[in-house]
């Protein structure tokens, strides 16, 4: 397909962009979730440097150890420095696991911290960013980046400042011993600077397209799982390795260029400091030479500089986790930083579930689309009666099922306002207002989990009675015959089971919840003749105190109803009891009635 | 050893009992010891293959460390050659020549630097993001390949699994690290030669503690092999969960499960924290062991070394030069502990892309495949048989057939196998005996491309791809022109209400087409399948979601599309099975009455029932 398939919406979308700050401030923002930890983290710090004080204490002692007992011939004295190193070896062994051990695990349950807050983030998201958010991409940030903030914090960071703390006091030592060879190690670092500083423009950039890339190989891998159905049934499986294959490509290519930038960069690092080592070796030679340095001294100040050699060039390769972290950062704070455009608002009312009477008034409803300057609603108006049975009927992308999901706020109108019993249901609470008014879609998602967690998908404190009358209601007790009944996992999305028996289950799930308010997509499409009828028998004293507001395509499922709604062109065309409609409305009788000549014929 | 405990189990109350209890993992992966050092000797083959086409270039990588490890071990020596030469001879004699030779020689040293790291960072890039991407396409491939069945219990959560976070651990493996193995590697062996050159007692005493390491490596490799299995399973279900979560999202939302769902994930996320840490708590201990190793070979050779001196039979300046030595054979080999964890989790994602690799192909492709040419679609069920399990028998025994170009109607209750007889003539599954044949020619014999070519199957789920509307509508025939695809809309009448949208054809659908309501969706994946003009059309459900006025466009394109096909409906509405020549009504995988629909309705069956029910339904 030659067109440009949906990457992740860029930040200029319409989900309230966040605004733009540098790659180190959302880095920085990480450190509120360090902030339960910070006692650890100080521990973990001071048992760091004690670590690198125990080993840097031992060459000297074995140093002293050499020139002291065993030039003069000293066994007891060599034994008590034996001892000594050897103390001081344990205690730097048993440092070195209990940091390790405690960095790790620090590490580890901030990741799952930030990764919980995250989620939580997700799930207060309205359903406008995840119709637009590809799965993969949002997997990326809550696995793969998060992983690798927690690697730079317990591997990188640590590095990086422990070579920064060695590279001042060997600077220290080698400004006291010559300051003037000290200079030029100075002056060292000032290419080293530049070359740091070209490598974060190129690195930078370079990082964030390879992580975006491999979001979109997560989403790519997802998707023709998920749709492998699809694929087979038209044999697009070549297709779709031909499409994956490209994106990997990409990633690899992305991969590649990345890991140019930093050989381009941090391969000067070493040949550097190297030089400046050549450069004080012979600089110091002529020194020496002329008796302006001892020879013991230049040879001190080199074995410093040959220290210094391995922080500068691990340094590069602390820059690129560094730069990674700090990418991988900015693509969580993304989404933390997209507000849900759903939410409380303040001094929003707690509803009792007890006291509503279910009376749902839609004024001048309007809604569009975020992308689209087309009303898809366009002032509707109805009044739904407590306890009333209202169905919506219309044409294909006359708005039903935008319709519906408004009185739950899965959307919100765009102009106008619904009221629940008198309220503006934006004034109530959304936890409470889900409970009251409860919403069964057409496609039924079911999750992989057992038949029980599904059904009590709204109500967890159902118990088995609600459960069972539920299912009976909604005809679904064939799942009784599972093999572990309601213990038995049902597929992915309920692949396993037939549509109709998915749909079913969806009901019987809506019905569980016992709510006020009921709102039903087209419950009953996969649902044959037959069955249709004892669900609609069985419905009909579960809608007798409950608000309903259906939506039909059939006019046997119209039956359910009191009165039916006809929405056209984004308006309630008509308002009225099934059978005045078909007198007195021509529009009606188009949409539902089932004296088509086809059927006729 | 046990295997530690599987995290499935102790999700088992809400996740619930699945039907077979290796739902999910592939079938190499079980626990008794046999099959785990089977899978480890796979991984190791995985890792060969993904090795060979780049075997030069691994040879050229090990030849620059080579190059780079005489470069670093040249340093301190020019040092020592500058102070013991250059400068007495500058002193003595005046002459810069020796200084100006080291000088030169060690900007050559850097510069052979520069260029050995340079070059190594650019071609380990090369090479490891080549290994990925041909192991990524494997895996994607064999995926496909694999049959619906296996797809149904695996979960597309746990493809994603395989896909990312296992190949981000190989990844891992790949970018860091592998230089500093090759390093350590020369390094001992350098240093050891060097020590025994030395003083070979001292080295011996010195090398004493080799074994400590590999008991130490050995037990590390052991335990954390356990842990990083677990930690790949942990993470398949955490990201097995969000994915699925996060696809439902809305569901989630409507019946405020967020709490629960919470918890849930909670649980998946403190099971992997812990399930992670695990390996990384093992190599805390492994770093500790080795830095308490070091030291006490530095306390044995001086106490050993400086007792040697005393009894007059080893030089200072050797011991000196010893224990120098040790502490930079140590050094990398403390590196490396933290690159035997990357190395260690790398294994583990290998195990399991491995044992994806191995799974076997339920529905394979023939190796030498019949042609056939412009079939009649005639269809032939010779005493098929199938059943999900032992004990679920879905299809006693079935003989059918279907004239080409006939449109069939299946009736029946649920269950009564409709769904299955679809599945097999569109070869998601064979037939557990029996045969299924198109033309007189076994599915089981014909290509992968044939077979598509000529049986399409519209399934019930109007799955629409990430993309425009256009494009997935193109997917029935890729390369299509606009004009046909307009064309394929037209037909099945969706083109009206594509035009409404705010960019026709070009609108993009959005994640799983949650822009377009059911029924505009089942419209599309009608187009879509029109579009791919199949000899044999299978529609399972294909109409449920339309409402009557499309349901009455599509029923007129049905009397065009299906004329001159062969066509099997599924369809609970029965104004949609009215179309067929032939109606057979079904009951537990058997035949009960066939014919056409107008006999049967005069017949008095079954069929004649339901289509009573259904004409009072219309009233």
């Amino acid at each position: 397909m030659g067109s440009e398939r949906l990457k992740t919406p860029e930040l200029s979308e319409t989900d309230s962009p966040p605004p733009r700050r540098s790659a180190l401030t959302n880095l920085w923002r990480i450190k509120k979730y360090l902030y339960p930890y910070r006692f650890r983290l100080a521990l973990l710090w001071t048992m760091v440097l004690l670590n690198i004080i125990a080993g840097l204490a031992i060459p000297p002692l074995v140093g002293a150890a050499i020139d002291g007992p065993i030039s003069d011939g000293d066994l007891r004295g060599l034994w008590v420095f034996a001892g000594i190193i050897a103390a001081l070896g344990a205690a730097d062994a048993i440092l070195q696991l209990v940091r390790r051990y405690m960095q790790t695990t620090t590490a580890m349950a901030i990741e799952a911290d930030i990764r919980a807050a995250l989620y939580e983030h997700l799930q207060r998201l309205h359903t406008g960013f995840h119709d637009r958010w590809q799965t993969g991409q949002l997997l990326a940030r809550v696995t793969s980046d998060l992983g690798m903030i927690r690697r730079f914090f317990a591997g990188g960071l640590v590095f990086a400042i422990t070579s920064i703390g060695m590279t001042v006091i060997i600077l220290g030592q080698l400004l006291f011993i010559e300051w003037r060879l000290a200079l030029i190690v100075a002056a060292s670092a000032v290419p080293l600077f530049l070359i740091g500083r070209k490598f974060f423009m190129g690195y930078l950039p370079a990082a964030r397209s390879e992580q975006d890339q491999s979001g979109e190989v997560s989403s790519a891998a997802e998707e023709s799982a998920l749709g492998i159905r699809a694929i087979k049934a038209l044999g697009r499986g070549p297709l779709m390795a031909a499409r994956f294959e490209k994106e990997a490509a990409e990633l690899r290519d992305r991969g590649v260029r990345k890991s140019l930038i930093a050989s381009r960069s941090w391969s000067g690092y070493d040949a550097i400091a190297t030089a400046a080592i050549g450069a004080v070796l012979t600089l110091g030679s002529v020194m020496v030479a002329r008796g302006t340095l001892s020879v013991g001294d230049l040879t001190a100040f080199i074995m410093l500089q040959l220290a210094l050699l391995w922080p500068i060039e691990a340094s590069g390769w602390v820059m690129a986790h560094g730069n990674e972290a700090m990418t991988a950062a900015d693509r969580v704070y993304e989404v933390f930083d997209t507000e849900p455009a759903i939410r409380d608002r303040p001094g929003a009312k707690a509803v009792d579930r007890g006291a509503i009477r279910g009376e749902l008034v839609f004024e001048g409803v309007r809604f569009a689309y975020e992308d689209d300057s087309r009303e898809i609603l366009r002032g509707v108006d109805l009044r739904v009666q407590p306890g009333e049975t209202v169905a919506v009927a219309g044409r294909t992308g006359s708005g039903k099922t935008t319709l519906v999901s408004l009185p739950s706020r899965l959307n919100d109108p765009t102009g106008g306002r619904i009221l629940l019993d008198g309220t503006d249901i934006r004034d109530l609470r959304l936890a409470n207002l889900r409970s009251v008014v409860t919403t069964a879609f057409e496609e039924a998602t079911l999750f992989s989990m057992s038949v029980r967690e599904n059904l009590a998908l709204g109500r967890p404190d159902a118990d088995e009675g609600d459960l069972l009358e539920a299912l009976r209601v909604a005809q679904a007790e064939f799942v009784l015959d599972l093999p572990y009944g309601l213990d038995t996992r049902i597929g992915e999305q309920g692949l396993s089971l037939s549509g109709g028996q998915r749909q079913r289950l969806a009901l019987a799930r809506a019905v569980v919840v016992k709510p006020a308010v009921l709102v039903l997509d087209d419950p009953l499409s996969a649902l044959d003749v037959h069955t249709e009828e004892l669900v609609e028998r069985a419905l009909e004293h579960v809608l007798q105190d409950t608000t309903a507001l259906v939506v039909v395509h059939r006019p046997s499922t119209v039956a359910l109803a009191d009165r039916v709604a006809l929405l056209h062109e984004g308006r309630i065309a008509a308002f009225g009891r099934h059978s005045e409609l078909m007198r007195t409305s021509p529009e009606y009788v188009d949409v539902l009635s089932a004296e088509s000549e086809e059927v006729a014929a | 050893m046990t295997v530690a405990e599987r995290p499935a189990d102790k999700h088992a109350s809400w996740r619930g009992r699945a039907e077979s209890a290796e739902a999910d993992r592939t079938s190499a992966e079980t626990d008794d010891a046999e099959s785990i050092k089977e899978l480890r000797s796979q991984s190791r083959r995985l890792l060969g293959w993904m090795m060979r086409p780049h075997k030069k270039a691994i040879g050229f990588l090990c030849g620059i460390l080579v190059v780079q490890n005489f470069t670093s071990m040249a340093t301190p020596l020019l040092v020592m050659f500058g102070i013991d030469h250059a400068i007495p001879a500058i002193g003595e004699r005046d002459d810069y020549s020796v200084l100006i030779a080291i000088a030169v020689t060690f900007a050559a040293v850097a510069i052979v630097k520069y260029v050995c790291v340079r070059l190594y960072i650019a071609q380990s890039a090369k090479v490891g993001n080549a290994m990925l991407y041909a192991l990524r396409n494997r895996v994607f491939r064999k995926f496909q390949a694999l049959s619906v069945s296996f797809h149904e219990r695996f979960t597309s959560g746990r493809v994603t699994a395989r896909q990312s976070s296992d190949m981000e651990a190989i990844r891992e493996m790949t970018e860091n690290g592998v230089d500093d193995l090759v390093l350590a590697g020369l390094n001992v062996v350098t240093i050891t030669i060097v020590m025994l050159v030395l003083d070979p007692l001292l080295a011996a005493v010195s090398l004493m503690t080799f074994p400590l390491m590999l008991l130490l490596g050995r037990w590390f490799s052991r335990v954390s092999a356990l842990a990083y299995r677990r930690a790949r399973e942990t993470v398949a279900l955490l990201i097995v969960y969000f994915v699925e979560s996060m696809g439902g999202v809305r569901a989630v939302q409507a019946y405020r499960r967020e709490e629960r769902d919470r918890e849930l994930f909670a649980d998946l996320n403190t099971d992997n924290r812990f399930a992670q840490a695990k390996g990384h708590q093992q190599n805390a201990f492994m770093s500790g062991g080795m830095r308490a190793i070091g030291h006490l070979a530095t306390v044995v050779v001086l106490l050993f070394g400086g007792w040697q001196v005393m009894q007059g039979n080893t030089e200072v300046g050797v011991l000196a030069a010893f224990l120098l030595y040790m502490k930079r054979f140590f050094d990398p080999l403390n590196e490396l502990v933290q690159f035997y964890n990357v190395l260690q989790s790398a294994t583990s994602a290998l195990e399991k892309l491995s044992g994806v690799l191995d799974e076997e192909v339920e529905v394979p492709e023939p190796e030498e495949p019949r042609a056939i040419e412009r079939p009649s679609g005639e269809l032939r069920f010779a005493n098929v048989r199938f059943q999900y399990r032992e004990d679920h028998v879905v299809l006693p025994g079935l003989d059918l057939l279907v004239p080409g170009g006939q449109t069939l109607a299946l009736v029946g209750a649920t269950g009564a196998g409709k769904t299955t007889i679809a599945k097999l003539v569109s070869r998601f599954y064979d037939p557990t005996a029996g045969s299924v044949a198109l033309d007189g020619v076994d599915l089981r014999d014909l290509s992968e491309q044939d077979l598509r070519e000529n049986i399409v199957m519209i399934t019930q789920e109007n799955f629409l791809f990430n993309g425009t509307i256009a494009e997935n509508i193109e997917l029935g025939s890729p390369g299509s022109s606009r004009d046909r695809i307009v064309e394929a809309a037209e037909v099945v009448g969706a083109h009206e209400f594509i035009e409404s949208l705010p960019e026709g054809y070009d609108t993009h659908v959005r994640k799983r087409g949650g822009r377009l309501s059911a029924g505009q969706r089942q419209l599309v994946v009608f187009a879509r399948a029109f579009l791919a003009d199949p000899r044999v059309l299978i529609l399972d459900e294909a109409t449920s979601s339309l409402d009557i006025p499309s349901e009455r466009l599509v029923q007129r394109a049905l009397r065009t599309i299906l004329a001159d096909r062969t066509a099997i409906i599924i369809a609970h509405r029965l104004s949609t099975v009215e179309i067929a020549d032939r109606v057979l009504v079904l009951e537990q995988g058997r035949i009960i009455e066939d014919g056409r629909p107008a006999d049967l309705i005069d017949h008095g069956g079954q069929y004649a029932t339901l289509h009573r029910q259904w004409e009072d339904s219309l009233v």
